[in-house]
């Protein structure tokens, strides 16, 4: 794993600008390399101050598995909403649920409640001020505790893999 | 060569109504669903997947139009997953501060709409007491 350096204090940002300057000039030629490459050591020097301490990675191969779950919980979340909104009856069955939460770290949090909001039918609400409940607002279900569990498993467990080991 | 670029058009084509089709159904979700919480799921997520559609359909006419790779449409996609749950979030935040009405039919009875006294505008600090 990449470890920070002085030079290099946030190496998961200085890849992601890189990315982000080679996706915006849409070229790989090798002047955009050495320019990205400047800004993406640059930047994040400057900045340092201004941001909080940034966990640490552990495991990066479980982030892209996580990654590809959610791109294709998304497209079934999308499509379930749809038959929800689409229903004539207008049977939906809301909810607010109370999460409890095991992650504590605030970058996993972020993670997880945007991660809940874009997935099947959910929303996360409010991150109680103790950190330790989150608020989810469900669009339509069933089991409640169920639905829990499946967040638990589904999302929680792999983010407390990557970032807490 | 020809046969290529029809298929890409029908691709395309693909990619663009499912697009709109979904862009359609989160604005429907807007005026079908019953409570301001239930109103969000649509725009928060179906809009998501609706401007995902499009973009894709852009990267693969671009692509094949100037014939190199265009991945700049990823950028507004990633901006996209950052952004919409944020906002969501906080849309439902300053919803609950508000307290605003649910629909009868929502189980669930969190703390957070429930009058709390400590708080209410007549008990609040008032003249010359220090901010708190």
């Amino acid at each position: 794993m990449i470890r920070p350096r002085k030079w290099l204090p946030m190496p998961l940002l200085s890849v992601l600008l890189l990315i982000v300057w080679l996706l915006l000039m849409n070229s790989i030629a090798l002047g955009h390399w050495l320019l990205g490459g400047f800004l993406a050591i640059v930047i994040p020097l400057i900045t340092e101050p201004f941001w909080e301490a940034q966990p640490r990675i552990k495991r990066p191969w479980l982030m892209v598995r996580y990654f590809f779950r959610v791109l294709i919980d998304i497209v079934i979340a999308n499509l379930e909403a749809s038959k929800v909104i689409l229903d004539p009856r207008g049977r939906a069955r809301p909810a607010f649920v109370e999460y409890p939460l095991e992650l504590q770290e605030n970058f996993a949090i972020t993670m997880l409640a945007s991660t809940i909001t874009l997935t099947p039918g959910t929303v996360s609400a409010h991150l109680r001020m103790d950190g330790k409940t989150l608020l989810i607002h469900v669009l339509d279900v069933g089991d409640i505790d169920d639905m829990k569990r499946h967040i638990h498993e589904r999302y929680e467990r792999p983010l407390k893999e990557i970032f807490e080991c | 060569m020809i046969a290529l670029y029809t298929l890409m058009e029908g691709v395309i084509a693909f990619f663009l109504i499912a697009g709109s089709i979904f862009a359609l159904i989160g604005s429907l979700g807007l005026t079908r669903m019953k409570d301001f919480y239930m109103r969000l799921h649509g725009p928060s997520k179906i809009s998501t997947l609706g401007v995902g559609c499009v973009l894709l359909a852009s990267i693969t006419y671009f692509s094949l139009l100037d014939g190199g790779p265009s991945l700049r449409e990823l950028l507004i996609t990633i901006f996209l997953f950052i952004t919409a749950p944020v906002s969501a979030h906080m849309l439902s935040k300053s919803a609950l501060h508000q307290k605003l009405a649910r629909d009868p039919r929502t189980r669930g009875d969190p703390e957070e709409f429930q009058e709390d006294h400590e708080h209410s505008v007549e008990e609040a600090p008032q003249g010359d007491s220090k901010l708190p």
